[in-house]
């Protein structure tokens, strides 16, 4: 036996761009637009969603959901009356932290795509592996709390720069906490500078409309788009 | 956390191009700004790497530091703190030259030696 060398340098992920890719064939086909929402565990993703997709107007909106385990998030959401699917990751080794291209993949054939403007990829709650994973999505989202601290954005460069739009919930509990947003945003623009952001409190409904009409904006660029 | 996916994906991308032939080595370049803990990633590569042809297999990791450019003044400059403003001019207009990587760059595979008559 002698042992031989072989040249390959090949994006590790590159199975998960490819399977990306073939779901964004789809969503395409289908006119989907889909937003890959991520946050780290607690800072909010359902309670927006609960908030806000009753209230879309005319968009026809699905959310896919992602838990490692159980469909507690899935159940919340029953009440708007809208597509709602549950993905678990405990498939995997002890529950996959985050969803991939092909878990999403494995899950759209529960999903009415024809009959959807909007799909919401609710991702398992982490702040650092979902940002690895592209799952064929239009836009990446994020939810960051003020409950979690002002250096969250230095702590987890790759989330905070993988998203085009941050969402800052819970203000509501800005007199409790020891948040000072001024450096929370100084943070944010040093790690993804000028990125769109929000400031909105999913408690009290403040802040709301403003992630609401962003939402309506990109289902209907991407309707405009294909009936041009 | 996601150095187990990680891992898998190497481990996969490595069984890809083995072609059959024992996995003695894989050589994996890293960029900083992947956040990829290196200890990590050795512990969970021997973990999945069981059972495939890459069991038992050597990782070797390069690391690839965070380079950024300016597009407005050309500067390039080394981070060590998710800074991505230009320090010369304070440009936003930055982009990232080196840190990104995520790669299999090459497999060490046995191959029966042919023989020598």
């Amino acid at each position: 036996m002698h042992r031989v060398k072989v040249r390959i340098v090949q994006d590790a992920l590159d199975a998960n761009a490819t399977i990306a890719a073939a779901n964004r064939a789809d969503f395409d086909r289908a006119g989907v637009t889909v937003v890959n929402l991520m946050s780290a565990p607690g800072a909010g993703k359902t309670s927006v969603l609960e908030r806000v997709l009753g209230e879309l107007g005319d968009v026809r909106v699905g959310v896919l959901e992602g838990d490692v385990q159980g469909s507690l998030d899935a159940d919340r959401l029953v009440s708007l009356h809208i597509p709602v699917v549950q993905l678990n990751t405990d498939g995997g080794f002890g529950g996959e932290c985050h969803l991939d291209a092909n878990m999403v993949r494995s899950a759209l054939g529960d999903l009415p795509l024809a009959e959807l403007d909007l799909l919401i990829v609710e991702n398992v709650g982490n702040l650092v592996c979902p940002a690895e994973f592209r799952i064929g999505e239009d836009a990446r989202v994020m939810v960051s709390s003020v409950a979690e601290g002002e250096d969250k954005p230095l702590k987890y460069p790759l989330m905070f720069r993988a998203c085009e739009l941050v969402l800052i919930n819970k203000i509501d509990l800005l007199p409790y906490v020891d948040f000072d947003l001024d450096h929370y945003l100084h943070h944010l623009d040093t790690v993804h500078p000028g990125v769109e952001r929000m400031v909105m409190s999913a408690r009290t409904g403040e802040g709301l409309d403003g992630f609401r009409d962003w939402l309506v904006g990109l289902a209907d660029r991407a309707r405009d788009h294909v009936h041009a | 956390m996601h150095e187990l996916s990680v891992s898998r994906a190497i481990v996969d991308t490595a069984v890809a191009h083995a072609d059959g032939r024992r996995v003695t080595a894989v050589q994996v370049r890293l960029g900083r700004l992947r956040q990829v803990v290196p200890r990590s990633l050795a512990f969970y590569f021997e973990l999945v790497a069981r059972e495939t042809v890459c069991d038992g297999a050597r990782l070797d990791q390069e690391l690839v530091p965070a380079a950024l450019r300016c597009e407005d003044c050309g500067h390039t400059w080394e981070i060590d703190l998710p800074d991505f403003r230009c320090p010369r001019c304070a440009s936003v207009n930055v982009t990232v030259a080196t840190g990104e990587e995520l790669e299999v760059t090459s497999i060490e595979v046995e191959e029966a030696s042919a023989c020598i008559v």
